[in-house]
């Protein structure tokens, strides 16, 4: 098995997708000649040429109007959003026609828009987001969150196959960071959650980048055994993975990398607050990003995104509760 | 780039693609939907059409004439003031009515209200109420027919409010980037609720589409005949790859935005003015001219109409218990082809 970054799992996801499925292709800016402002899309022009990566005027709106037309027109477009941050401007499109059509009328939309995600690398206000919960209040999108090369691969080649809208919500601090083994051809990942490490005293609940940053804030915890659950789709949410880990550990925390209120986490505790109350040991403790922008300069980053020691501190005290 | 007119108050064809029998269809479908639209009304009057109710009362011409020119394969994202367009696909008037109450047999099944449906199995796709949304999701239908060199045209309608919304720039520019095969018809009936055209743009929007690289042309939008010509002529341009055409059908809402709009900011010498430019009364007298009996057709479409009211209210609402189902698809489902009911297309 190849190993691969993050990044190239999900090139190679879409490579293959492309390869096996004609009505496949891209669109987005700058992804064509350019290859993508991450590199994603790096030659893939030279191999399908420019109608099936197309290089779009800027305008976030248009794409994703313009996918959700070709999709109910038979094509499986995968739209790539520059940043993550940009899908304001498609916000539109996506929860009034993409969300609604299929409820409204029995026409499916089978897009996938690509979203670039989260912060790290002092890109500021306006490229550090984490919209997912924007579009988790919005019926009718579907939304996964990787954290592995493996799981990206395959959760993207499920998100073109799915006949719904799935926003792919890829984390760009993970990009090159993470590496693992990615099984070659295609092969689907199920839209459920995934237990990336077994324990028995306390669960870290989350998805996307902080799932590594849950792993090492408790791989060594004064012996604590800590079980991480990586959400990996939060549109379905996996309702029995949570309260199963719940009914196992008693002791919850959740992390989100994105801004606290009404955050993916937000509706996990209130999951376990409705039906995992009689097996908890303690309050359910949430470690997230205040509600403020992210800020440019490294030190203002890191006080607001949730670091390690942010993790292991708040384990910690609940361990001890 | 020019931008012209067409249209004409003459008594003969506008266009010499239509045959009388075309001609006579045009008016048929445009009784058919003030016929509907009046039922619904009364339907509301009488608290049987939730909501409000919105009509194209005055504006029939623009859709029956602009969907007539359409082939079976050509998709179309229509507005709700363009009842025609469903009547021309081929969507049963008894579905409509369901639909205007709410009803299970409704095109949405009691999901979407009024003429925010579209039923894709005749190639329609339903509006969504941010217009000029479709605008976007008709140039992307276009992209799919270029991208597999399919000879097929999309088209859409949208208002003269719409022009100000930054989709009506997205997809006027995108469409003319990818040379799409795309009609924008802009529908001027004068007002955006309550806002008259001076308020909405300082330029006739007709003439941006020089701006974006393809021709615009106002048409007179009460006038099914000069529509449909129109409408031919920019189809024909979009399945050579000559890309898109904005068309401005110009003609006047006669209602109220919705039902419980009394309109008070409109002049009443402007709607007696389009009143007598009326397109139902226009194209009858001309097809009595060739001495066809309209009052016959107008019998037909009444007989046709009491049954589907009928049929429309005998339909139950829709189960409380299934409001959860069908959020998302377990298949896909694709747009499949409509009536084209035009003779250039029979036997194409």
């Amino acid at each position: 098995m190849p190993t691969m970054t993050y990044l190239q799992a999900i090139s190679d996801a879409m490579r293959e997708e492309m390869r096996a499925d004609e009505r496949v292709f891209l669109m987005g800016e700058d992804i064509g000649v350019f290859g993508g402002a991450f590199k994603v899309t790096d030659g893939f022009i030279d191999e399908f040429g420019p109608k099936r990566v197309m290089d779009t005027p800027l305008a976030e709106s248009a794409i994703v109007g313009c996918a959700i037309g070709a999709a109910v027109e038979g094509m499986r477009p995968i739209a790539e959003m520059q940043f993550s941050d940009f899908v304001s401007c498609g916000f539109d499109q996506l929860v009034n026609v993409a969300g609604k059509t299929y409820y409204r009328m029995g026409l499916s939309v089978n897009i996938t828009v690509r979203l670039p995600s989260g912060g790290g690398f002092s890109g500021g206000p306006f490229h550090s987001q984490n919209p997912e919960a924007w579009f988790m209040h919005a019926p009718g999108l579907k939304i996964v969150a990787p954290s592995t090369a493996e799981d990206a691969k395959g959760l993207l080649i499920s998100a073109v196959r799915d006949p719904n809208p799935v926003l792919f919500m890829e984390h760009k601090h993970l990009y090159r960071r993470i590496k693992g083994d990615v099984p070659t051809g295609t092969y689907e990942t199920p839209f459920s959650a995934r237990v990336a490490r077994e324990g028995t005293d306390l669960t870290v609940i989350t998805y996307g980048a902080m799932v590594h940053t849950a792993l090492e804030a408790t791989a060594d915890l004064d012996g604590a055994s800590v079980e991480v659950l990586d959400l990996r789709s939060l549109v379905p949410l996996d309702e029995e993975a949570i309260l199963r880990s719940v009914r196992k550990t008693s002791k919850v925390v959740i992390v989100d990398e994105a801004n606290q209120t009404c955050a993916a986490g937000a509706q996990v505790a209130a999951i376990i607050a409705e039906k995992g109350w009689e097996d908890l040991d303690g309050p359910v403790v949430r470690v997230a990003t205040p509600d403020v922008p992210i800020p440019f300069s490294p030190t203002l980053e890191q006080a607001v995104l949730p670091q390690v020691d942010d993790v292991r501190e708040a384990c910690r005290e609940l361990l001890e509760y | 780039m020019a931008t012209k007119t067409v249209g004409a108050e003459a008594p003969g064809a506008v266009s010499e693609h239509l045959t009388p029998d075309d001609r006579v269809a045009l008016l048929r479908y445009m009784l058919l939907m003030r016929a509907i639209e009046e039922r619904a009304m009364n339907l509301y009057r009488q608290g049987k059409v939730p909501g409000s109710f919105y009509d194209g009362f005055g504006q029939e011409a623009v859709s029956v004439g602009s969907a007539f020119a359409m082939s079976a394969q050509d998709r179309l994202c229509v507005l709700h003031r363009d009842l025609g367009a469903h009547l021309v696909r081929g969507v049963t008037p008894a579905r409509i009515l369901g639909q205007y109450m709410g009803r299970d047999g409704g095109v949405t099944g009691g999901r979407d209200g009024n003429v925010h449906f579209g039923d894709y199995r005749v190639g329609c796709v339903g509006m969504v109420s941010m217009l000029p949304d479709m605008m976007l999701v008709a140039t992307g239908m276009a992209m799919a027919f270029k991208l597999r060199g399919e000879q097929r045209c999309a088209i859409t309608w949208f208002g003269d409010g719409s022009t100000s919304r930054g989709d009506f720039h997205e997809a006027m520019n995108w469409a003319g980037v990818q040379k799409l095969p795309v009609i924008f018809v802009l529908e001027n009936n004068q007002y955006a609720y309550s806002t008259p055209l001076d308020q909405q743009f300082a330029v006739n929007p007709i003439e941006r589409a020089a701006a974006y690289g393809f021709p615009g042309v106002s048409v007179d939008g009460n006038d099914p005949e000069a529509m449909f010509e129109a409408t031919r002529v920019a189809r024909e341009r979009a399945i050579a790859g000559d890309g898109p055409t904005l068309i401005e059908a110009v003609t006047m809402r006669m209602h109220g935005h919705a039902a419980h709009d009394d309109m008070k900011y409109v002049p009443v010498e402007k709607v007696e003015e389009w009143r007598r430019k009326d397109p139902i009364d226009r194209q009858e007298k001309r097809l009595e001219a060739l001495g066809v009996d309209t009052a016959a057709v107008r019998e037909e479409v009444k007989a046709l109409i009491d049954e589907a009211v009928e049929r429309g209210l005998q339909s139950p609402m829709p189960d409380g218990n299934t409001v959860t189902h069908g959020l998302f698809a377990d298949e896909p489902s694709l747009l499949e082809d409509g009536n084209a009911p035009w003779s250039g297309f029979k036997g194409a």
